[in-house]
């Protein structure tokens, strides 16, 4: 531990902050309504500050290390099949059970249901949910082996990305109406808390033990490509489906 | 409370589960060494772990029930029209007339993205990997304005009603010109930023907002029109970071 726990407390605090700024000027001054159950609030807002503070010193004591350590792993080995594979069950391991996306392809039934796209039955709702979650969490391992295949191989992210941009601006023409705005929204939710330090410090590890790559310029990125391919295997499904 | 405390540690048990599964499998049969610092590490899995599951079930008890309520009460027509006519509806309201909510907007998208773990994380390994070029709080302050206009132009287009596809394709379209000129250090980095901002705190709140006004807003259903405020949420740091770059470019160089 670097810093002090009360130090990294107090960080928090301002972290914090602004929230409570902003929910406390809109009730008061807007809505004009006192805040109800106050000592909740303090309580959970407590709870908050500690979290966050924890999550910080394990992020710097864990995750990290564990990300970059396993990036060394894998460039001194020098398989890049093993290294892919690795990739691509992150990707898909990390976004099948996450609890955003478990959400949104719920709605996503609903709307799909809605517009008689399929059957309104709870079963054929529970089928549509699960295809799609399977189709995002696919597209996200899909996104994080070629994320990795561009960091060994030093491809720049801007075309690759600016091409992904081409294709869901292609698909958004093909792909039914109902599904275009889940989809726009499924790129942002599949990249969960733990997800994100995990990837980045192997994107970053990866970039600084390969020789000729900038941890900087190439580490970054992985990210990018997560939020990116769900909205194009999302439309799809859409079609499809 | 304790019983909340155990189901939540349990959830990000549940969620935490499949990537440690992975990385055990990987580490024992495919790479065979071990890692270095084991203890440290497993201990620092085990704070991150507590302290989600503390963070998150302070955000259900202090911050989400609060503020749901409140994006849900002022996209409410009775807010809008003043606040003694209750049970009114609105006919053909002028999207002006919504100016608490874009404010809102601003501000909740600001604020909830300054509080975001992952973007915190992301923020602190540019600012190592950078060599300190890259500040921990201007990166965060870029991607947070990012989110801030990003809803609030997503809350205009709900009230609008006008089409989600025309906005985001003209968001890549500025994304395209900027990365042409960008300094090339911050690009994939201002790429990744679009998908950090919108976790464990935005989400709820701005599908609240977002729910709230495709349910009030006269001509809108709420299970079609209620969705793209995440997709504006996502583009829009992309643009404010590439622009925090070129500003602090433009302003180093001599003149």
């Amino acid at each position: 531990m670097q810093k002090g726990f009360l130090q990294s407390l107090l960080e928090s605090f301002y972290d914090l902050l602004p929230i409570l700024v902003v929910i406390g000027f809109f009730q008061l001054a807007v809505l004009q309504q006192p805040i109800p159950n106050l000592l909740e609030i303090l309580i959970g807002s407590f709870f908050v500050l500690i979290g966050l503070t924890l999550f910080v010193q394990g992020l710097e004591m864990g995750l990290f290390p564990l990300g970059e350590s396993l990036a060394f792993a894998f460039a001194r080995k020098g398989s890049l099949s093993w290294l892919l594979l690795f990739a691509f069950a992150l990707g898909f391991g990390t976004t099948v059970a996450e609890p955003a996306l478990i959400a949104v392809a719920q709605e996503a039934a609903n709307v799909a249901a809605e517009g008689h796209v399929i059957g309104s039955t709870p079963q054929a709702r529970n089928d549509y949910a699960f295809g799609l979650r399977m189709t995002v969490a696919l597209s996200v391992g899909f996104a994080i082996v070629i994320g990795v295949l561009r960091i060994v191989r030093g491809w720049p992210v801007q075309y690759l990305i600016i091409g992904g941009y081409l294709g869901v601006i292609i698909m958004t023409f093909f792909a039914p109406p109902e599904i275009v705005g889940i989809a726009y929204d499924s790129g942002g939710v599949t990249t969960s808390t733990i997800t994100v330090p995990l990837v980045t410090a192997l994107g970053v590890g990866l970039a600084s033990s390969i020789r000729g790559r900038n941890p900087m310029v190439d580490g970054f990125g992985l990210i990018a490509f997560a939020s990116l391919t769900p909205m194009i295997f999302v439309m799809a499904y859409g079609m499809i489906g | 409370m304790v019983q909340n405390l155990l189901r939540t540690i349990w959830a990000t048990i549940a969620d935490v589960l499949p990537i440690a599964l992975i990385i055990v499998g990987f580490q024992s049969l495919v790479i065979r060494r071990p890692i270095a610092n084991m203890n440290r590490v497993g201990f620092g899995f085990l704070y991150v772990l507590v302290g989600l599951a503390f963070f998150l079930l302070g955000l259900e008890m202090a911050l989400f029930p609060i503020g749901k309520l409140m994006a849900q009460q002022l996209a409410a027509p009775e807010f809008i029209m003043g606040v003694q006519q209750t049970g009114a509806t609105i006919h053909n309201p002028d999207w002006s007339q919504y100016h608490w909510v874009y404010i809102f907007a601003l501000a909740i998208g600001f604020s909830t993205t300054i509080a975001e773990p992952s973007l915190l994380a992301v923020a602190l390994k540019a600012h190592q990997v950078s060599g300190g070029v890259i500040g921990v709080w201007g990166l965060r302050i870029a991607v947070a304005v990012g989110v801030a206009l990003g809803i609030a132009l997503g809350a205009y287009r709900i009230i609008t009603g006008t089409p989600l596809h025309w906005y985001i394709i003209v968001g890549y379209v500025i994304v395209i010109i900027q990365t042409l000129y960008a300094p090339p250090m911050i690009i994939p980095l201002a790429y990744d930023s679009g998908g950090v901002t919108t976790s464990t705190v935005t989400v709820p709140i701005v599908a609240a907002l977002g729910l709230g006004l495709a349910s009030n807003v006269p001509g809108r259903n709420p299970i079609f029109d209620g969705f793209g405020l995440i997709a504006f949420a996502s583009l829009f740091p992309i643009i404010t970071v590439m622009a925090y770059a070129q500003i602090s470019a433009w302003w180093a160089k001599p003149q």
